[in-house]
């Protein structure tokens, strides 16, 4: 496919590299500034969960259409210990001092869908969707 | 390291001049800790509207720098958080503990003599 990219996520400084292609991608395809800053915040949250906990990855980024829509689609995979519960992951459960789990929990609030799937000793597999319009906070930011 | 520290007066100005990766803002993190120490300052102000992106990493690491400095009596100051980071920290529920926030340096500085 054409419109993707994708990056390898062996350190941080490749993370650094995820999220500023993100944010590139995003404000090609026409999200907003604000939005274009949810997405780089998000994928940075989802990379530090590959560098910390499954070692190295791929984060594969691209444009979406769906029904008359446009959005981008960012594919987070690993090989990694994989998540015993994700809906207790998810449902904000798992938040402790270390911060284990407050990256999947941002990655829900910043972005429209977030769909993960993971198995145990397999890996895991983070599948986050900004769509185009649907930014109602960064439309008020753009009117002051 | 791409960031500069500078004293004035009892205070450390620190200016981020590019997006960080995490060990970046270990270094940052852990020079600040040590040269608030070395020049027994009273306030710290750390620039930051050179990123891009503040993730939970950024915002526990700015935390830990403000509790720590609070323990020895200094204050810290967050200034220049751009518009869009400060939408996204607030979606996301990221908080600063301890730290202070103003818009720019001046901003910062008279805050500290405030």
């Amino acid at each position: 496919m054409t419109n993707e990219a994708r990056v390898q996520i062996e350190s941080d400084a490749d993370t650094v590299i995820a999220r500023q292609q993100g944010r590139v991608t995003a404000l090609r395809i026409g999200l907003s500034r604000t939005d274009a800053t949810f997405v780089a915040t998000a994928i940075s949250e989802i990379a530090r969960n590959i560098t910390v906990h499954a070692g190295r990855g791929e984060i594969v980024i691209r444009e979406i259409n769906d029904s008359g829509r446009t959005g981008i689609v960012v594919i987070a995979r690993d090989e990694g210990p994989g998540i015993s519960d994700v809906e207790a992951v998810l449902r904000h459960d798992y938040i402790s001092e270390a911060g284990l789990g407050i990256g999947l929990w941002g990655a829900q609030r910043l972005m429209d869908e977030v769909v993960v799937t993971s198995e145990l000793g397999k890996g895991t597999t983070v599948t986050m969707t900004k769509w185009c319009g649907a930014d109602q906070v960064g439309a008020l930011l753009n009117e002051v | 390291m791409t960031v500069s520290i500078l004293k004035q007066r009892d205070y450390l100005i620190a200016s981020v001049q590019s997006d960080l990766t995490d060990t970046e803002v270990i270094e940052l993190r852990d020079a600040l800790l040590s040269e608030v120490a070395k020049h027994r300052a009273r306030g710290v102000i750390v620039d930051v509207g050179a990123l891009d992106v503040i993730d939970s990493f950024v915002s526990r690491s700015l935390s830990t720098v403000a509790r720590t400095n609070q323990l020895r009596g200094a204050k810290t100051v967050v200034v220049g958080i751009q518009p869009d980071v400060a939408v996204a920290m607030s979606q996301f529920g990221l908080r600063l503990d301890a730290v202070e926030t103003a818009l720019d340096l001046e901003a910062g500085l008279q805050l500290l003599d405030g």
